[in-house]
């Protein structure tokens, strides 16, 4: 029996090997995704073009427009009179335009109170709510030295901020782990979900129901293979972040490779359920495709689970995905202890068990 | 050969792969289930509306400067906020990730802000593990805590409103500033850049696949209308599910259209012509349906997701990075729509993003004819 089962894995392995476009298929875009990607998602913004409309002149403004550009957010300026305003915004050539009035300086000097208008494209709710939090900072902050200087305010107060896990805020630390993760659940639902549909399609699969092997056999022989290949492919990505990315590894790599481990059980059996549930390849991908979009986008991965409507959270707790982000991420940067991993690893064990029988069961039930 | 020859064999190929449509339900499922599900789950599942964010507070310092600071980030809609005497509970929580930051009032705080010429330090700890939201929460405590300053001189000083600076911002076309209004659009793309790509990967490589290709071959039909006589009936089935998919989105998200519908219509078909010739160009490469389908994950979906624009900045991006998604079509297209939506027409923004897309797809058109040369290997 062992013989059978370890002949059918190497089988397996040699029909992917063998065929060159899902050998090309398992190397470059791995490593292209994780590379381009890991560089393109942030959610930072910096380098804004910015538009100023000066009817002042005064001294203020000229401050606080030196203050604007002191910061590496700003890195275009365009100087623009009133009736450049809308097209401005309009045809995206600038996010957002700050206006003075004619009196701006003038009523400050006064001692009044000088308004300054910020006008954002809403068109990009996100970057605009980001830059505004930095304008209203530097203008609060402009503020705050006014009053000191003039001994409104008596004492100075500061906020020293301090970022744990991560002091300068790299944003690729937190992309990178969560793309190793969604490039391996590709792969994972790939090599497996599609193998039984496509030897069914090609008639393959009828050679190996005439031989002597068991049901449970053909199972196992092919959920090893996709586990060698993803433990495979996962080393292969983690050695380009800890090497080439330069990202560093806090956590235990017992504990990395064991929910690394149940987490491509769990994919294996998602892809495995799908592909003995659908009778042709073509139903099979349409499965795959409804599975695998949602499953990365409703995964945390760019946006938090906890900004989700509350009917739609518990649905993303049978994602495979979710669990094991978090995770990688808690063990790449904060070294989480056991209990933490555990609390995340279990939904993951139920997830693979379930899937895995329900995938022989619906198999069984269609040889018979 | 003249042309009503031409004519009447796209006529033919038009039918014969509409017939093919109408009897295969995949097609119809990727055309009308897949963005219905997709448009549900994705238009309320991405929100960056960040709304009660768990900060924890020490309070060394009891004394009532310190509550009414507390008190203003209570009233902060931004925060969850939960107080303790120590750290310690605090900091495990951070690292199992209950809370997202600690703000610390240190013992003396009010003592020195009391005294002329101390500095009075308050210390925040966030979890960079998450940088965007340690960014906001950084961001929201020094807004917090400066409103704050500010109110506490006044009533000091009893003298308001000196020389001090006011900042009114209006935020156009997106007055609430509603994150799901700049997402949807976004979303629009993504849907059909997958459902566009998918629709010609999927049945096209299938015809390889069964050899139904060859017979094709072997009839007097060139290449162009072969290539023509496939695109045209999925484009109207990939238009069709465009407005669908436009109008559910409005209904459903209550987003505003302020746009024209010619414009509309301009920008989608564009899109979707480029989406089916990549699908094309992708099933003629790899002759296969499994190696086509995941191709089509790879080059529609997840550059859609993340180099367009979508969600991440494209200005934040490094250079190469942004050169790279400037052959992105989606880009574009959501550059476009979203103006549709949420702005109007703008006429200049959309000759240049159509103006782009034909060119994209013409060169897509151009690589797939050459590639589908009349050859069996």
């Amino acid at each position: 029996m062992l013989n059978r089962i370890i002949s059918l894995i190497i089988k397996e392995l040699l029909s992917v090997w063998r065929d060159k476009k899902s050998r090309m298929i398992l190397i470059v875009p791995p490593i292209l995704q994780l590379l381009v990607f890991s560089f393109a998602a942030t959610l930072e913004v910096s380098n804004v073009s910015i538009g100023i409309i000066n009817e002042d002149n005064g001294i203020i403004s000229k401050r606080i427009e030196d203050r604007l550009i002191g910061t590496n957010i700003f890195s275009k300026i365009y100087h623009l009179q009133n009736k450049d305003a809308e097209s401005f915004i309009d045809t995206e050539k600038g996010l957002v335009i700050i206006h003075f009035n004619q009196d701006f300086s003038r009523k400050v000097l006064n001692k009044e109170t000088g308004n300054i208008q910020v006008i954002i494209d809403g068109r990009r709710s996100n970057s605009a709510q980001i830059v505004m939090g930095y304008i209203s900072q530097i203008i609060n902050q402009y503020n705050l030295d006014y009053m000191v200087q003039n001994n409104i305010q008596k004492s100075n107060s500061i906020v020293i901020t301090r970022h744990w896990f991560n002091h300068n805020l790299e944003f690729r630390w937190f992309m990178v782990p969560a793309l190793m993760a969604i490039i391996s659940l590709m792969m994972g639902i790939v090599v497996t979900g599609l193998s039984i549909a496509r030897e069914r399609e090609l008639g393959t699969f009828d050679q190996l129901m005439v031989s002597p092997i068991q049901p449970f056999e053909i199972l196992i022989g092919k959920t090893v293979p996709g586990l060698i290949i993803g433990l495979a492919e996962a080393t292969f990505l983690f050695l380009i972040i800890i090497f080439i990315l330069q990202i560093p590894f806090r956590g235990s790599l017992l504990l990395l490779y064991i929910s690394l481990f149940i987490f491509i059980c769990s994919v294996l059996g998602f892809g495995l359920f799908i592909s003995s549930i659908s009778k042709t390849q073509q139903q099979a991908i349409l499965g795959a495709f409804l599975f695998m979009p949602p499953a990365i986008l409703l995964s945390g991965f760019a946006t938090p689970i906890e900004n989700m409507p509350s009917w739609l959270q518990p649905i993303t707790l049978i994602n495979p995905l979710r669990y094991f982000m978090a995770i990688l991420r808690g063990l790449f940067f904060k070294d989480i202890p056991v209990e933490v991993v555990m609390t995340n690893l279990w939904p993951l064990i139920i997830i693979s068990i379930i899937t895995l029988t329900g995938a022989s069961w619906f198999f069984k039930r269609r040889l018979e | 050969m003249n042309l009503f020859v031409i004519l009447r064999r796209l006529r033919g190929l038009i039918y014969k792969e509409t017939l093919q449509i109408f009897r295969d339900p995949s097609s119809l499922l990727i055309a009308f289930i897949l963005p219905a599900i997709f448009l549900v789950l994705y238009g309320y599942g991405l929100s960056l509306d960040v709304k009660d964010i768990k900060l924890g507070i020490v309070m060394e310092d009891t004394a009532p400067t310190a509550q009414s600071l507390i008190r203003s980030f209570i009233n902060s809609k931004y925060y969850d906020i939960h107080v303790d005497r120590s750290k310690k509970a605090f900091e495990n929580q951070l690292i199992s990730g209950k809370i997202k930051g600690i703000l610390i009032i240190p013992q003396d705080f009010s003592k020195k802000l009391r005294n002329r010429g101390n500095i009075a330090p308050l210390q925040l700890i966030t979890d960079g593990s998450d940088p965007n939201t340690a960014h906001l929460i950084q961001n929201y405590t020094q807004g917090v805590w400066q409103n704050w300053l500010v109110q506490e001189s006044y009533i000091q000083s009893k003298n308001s409103a000196a020389g001090l600076i006011n900042m009114e911002s209006r935020v156009w076309f997106n007055s609430e500033l509603k994150s799901s209004n700049t997402l949807i659009p976004g979303i629009i793309a993504i849907v059909m850049a997958l459902v566009g790509t998918l629709l010609t990967a999927l049945v096209i490589a299938r015809e390889w696949e069964r050899g139904t290709m060859e017979s094709l071959m072997a009839t007097p039909v060139s290449i162009v209308e072969i290539i023509l006589g496939k695109i045209i009936p999925y484009f109207i089935l990939g238009m069709t599910s465009m407005l669908i998919t436009v109008l559910a989105s409005i209904l459903m998200f209550k987003i505003p259209f302020r746009g024209s519908i010619i414009w509309f219509l301009v920008l989608s078909s564009l899109f979707m012509f480029i989406s089916l010739f990549l699908g094309l160009l992708i099933s003629t490469v790899t002759k296969n349906q499994f190696v086509a389908s995941m191709v089509s994950m790879v080059s529609a979906f997840l550059p859609t997701m993340i180099l367009s624009g979508f969600l991440f900045e494209i200005s934040s991006m490094p250079p190469v990075i942004r050169l790279i998604s400037s052959i992105i079509p989606a880009r574009y297209f959501i550059s476009g729509i979203r103006t549709l939506f949420l702005a109007g027409d703008v006429p200049e923004l959309f000759i240049f993003n159509s103006f782009i897309m034909f060119l994209l797809g013409l060169i897509l058109f151009l690589i797939t004819a050459k590639k589908t040369v009349k050859r069996l290997d």
